[in-house]
């Protein structure tokens, strides 16, 4: 293998492509200027980030006026919660979310409980969908915002959309999704969903990082927090970030246009990995649902042995993974997603999240199916926990 | 994030393994919390004369688990004693703020040892070392209390 790595950790970040780099190379030191200027290079800057917008609105199937740059996906996460929330609470302050959204979208539910909204985590299954059922029965007069992930960054889990959404848009109810994960991987048309807000964050699909978005349906209420100059159409202040927004622009445009292919690739190494690791690897299990899931991520827990440890082994072979277990997350409990399908805590602390990109190959997929079953074994063999198994045999 | 000491004794670890004849035998941490140590002592007049052990853990808990064994193989039991978290920690080079945890595990293993072996001999009351965090009234999560404070992440 040499000193190349192997990168299998997409749902991470990704690298920036080199067409998505050659875009935004004239933005730094050529072409700089500030878009609200009105001599023409400002002018030039403005229509810069006019056709990434319109780019990014193609892309959802919404109109340029109604996307807006952020930060990142974080940032869209917390304008969708905070800024609906403040600007509907007259009307109610219910908000229903899963238990296995992102950090992003947990913690600003735990904020906004603080400051006297009522938030409904819905629960999950054990492949992590969240049941139409249970959505019903938890709306109230006063809910004023459904937030559901488009597929989960974990174990992958795609959930019902278009359902939700077509539910939302029946009761009346504003429906917002973070699609970080999904864009590129999944085909999303707002309009049909009945979405009416969604998150996406450019570094999820070769973009670059510190950049995102959010869409906001037209005719939303919802209050700015960033307050400032008149960018965005003065819903969120601040200079744009003119190399970032045409690299997100260039990025989504490119991640749409080979969708079908790239999803076709990553299945494949997916399935590779996914059917090669059970069938040499004893007490393994795939977390997440077995076919709605993005086509690139393989999440398995390995029972006896602990992920961090697991990490750092493929670390010294090159492989780039990640894992859900408490060590190496720095907190004492093991992933909520993990917990939130029922997993025991052993069982979740032994997970490995593997997340296939465009420059995997099978030669990758070949590599991994022959090197996991040896670390496994070996940290099985160093495991009270395995000998405890061993020895009732 | 780990020394060089630290992923060597992850990479290569020392005394994995049981002792099948051993007289004094401790288990310490649980799956919980992601930390399970197991540790196999061999005690002839008084001195540990093999160590080995098993761990279900990370980086940190292999590398202390593996530092222990090494530290307290020909020390007597008094001696092993006096081996404390600090100790094992210094030996690696020191450990991350968030993993000392680790290295009070491997004291607590060790102390979990001798104490079955005191109590196979009949030289100790039925105390038990066994940690599962919910208090610090044992002091056995001394140092790691941030880790079981509700209202992190």
């Amino acid at each position: 293998m040499g000193n190349r790595i192997i990168y299998l950790d997409h749902a991470a970040t990704t690298y920036v492509k080199p067409e998505v780099f050659e875009a935004m190379k004239p933005y730094f030191c050529e072409h700089f200027g500030n878009a609200s200027s009105i001599y023409s290079l400002g002018r030039e800057s403005k229509k810069a980030i006019e056709e990434a917008r319109e780019k990014v609105a193609k892309a959802l199937g919404a109109e340029p006026r109604e996307i807006y740059f952020t930060s990142s996906g974080s940032e869209a996460d917390n304008w969708a919660l905070k800024g609906v929330a403040a600007a509907n609470k007259k009307k109610g302050n219910h908000i229903i979310t899963s238990a296995i959204e992102h950090p992003a979208i947990m913690n600003t539910c735990k904020y906004l409980q603080g400051e006297g909204f009522e938030v409904t985590y819905l629960p999950v299954d054990s492949d992590g969908m969240v049941s139409l059922e249970d959505l019903k029965n938890a709306v109230k007069d006063t809910t004023i915002l459904i937030s559901i992930m488009f597929a989960n960054n974990e174990i992958g889990t795609i959930q019902p959309i278009q359902e939700i959404g077509a539910f939302a848009r029946e009761k009346g109810i504003l429906f917002h999704t973070d699609a970080v994960q999904a864009i590129g991987n999944v085909a999303i048309d707002v309009q049909k969903m009945n979405i009416d807000l969604l998150s996406l964050s450019g570094h999820k699909f070769y973009g670059p990082k510190g950049i995102g978005a959010l869409y906001i349906r037209k005719g939303v209420k919802i209050s700015s927090f960033i307050h400032g100059g008149a960018q965005e159409r003065g819903k969120r202040a601040s200079t744009e970030n003119l190399p970032g927004i045409v690299g997100l622009g260039k990025a989504i445009e490119l991640a749409t246009e080979n969708m079908e292919a790239y999803n076709k690739k990553l299945l494949e190494l997916r399935e590779r990995t996914i059917e090669g690791l059970m069938s040499r690897i004893p007490y393994i299990r795939l977390n997440g649902h077995r076919t709605n899931r993005l086509p690139g991520n393989v999440n398995m827990s390995f029972e006896f042995i602990e992920g961090e440890s697991l990490l750092l082994m493929l670390d010294m072979i090159g492989v780039c993974g990640s894992s859900g277990s408490a060590c190496s997350s720095g907190s004492l409990d093991p992933s909520h997603v993990l917990m939130a399908i029922g997993l025991p805590h052993e069982i979740a602390h032994g997970s490995l999240r593997l997340t296939f990109g465009e420059e995997n190959t099978q030669e990758d997929v070949d590599f991994i199916l022959e090197e996991i079953p040896k670390i496994v074994s070996r940290l099985r063999d160093m495991s009270p926990l395995y000998e405890a198994v061993k020895n009732k045999k | 994030m780990y020394s060089q000491k630290v992923m060597d004794h992850f990479s290569n670890p020392r005394n994995v393994g049981e002792i099948e004849d051993a007289n004094g035998v401790g288990q310490v941490g649980n799956a919980k919390c992601g930390d399970i140590m197991k540790m196999y002592l061999k005690i002839e007049d008084n001195v540990i004369v093999d160590a080995k052990f098993k761990t279900f853990g990370c980086g940190a808990a292999v590398a202390t688990s593996s530092m222990a064994t090494e530290l307290i193989k020909g020390k007597t039991i008094d001696e092993a004693m006096k081996i404390t978290n600090q100790t094992v920690a210094e030996a690696l080079d020191g450990l991350p703020p968030a993993k000392m945890h680790c290295s009070n595990l491997a004291e607590e293993a060790i102390a979990a040892a001798l104490e079955d072996y005191r109590r196979r001999n009949g030289l100790a009351a039925n105390e038990s070392v066994d940690c599962n965090g919910c208090c610090s009234s044992c002091h056995h999560s001394e140092g790691r209390e941030d880790n079981f404070d509700e209202d992190e992440d």
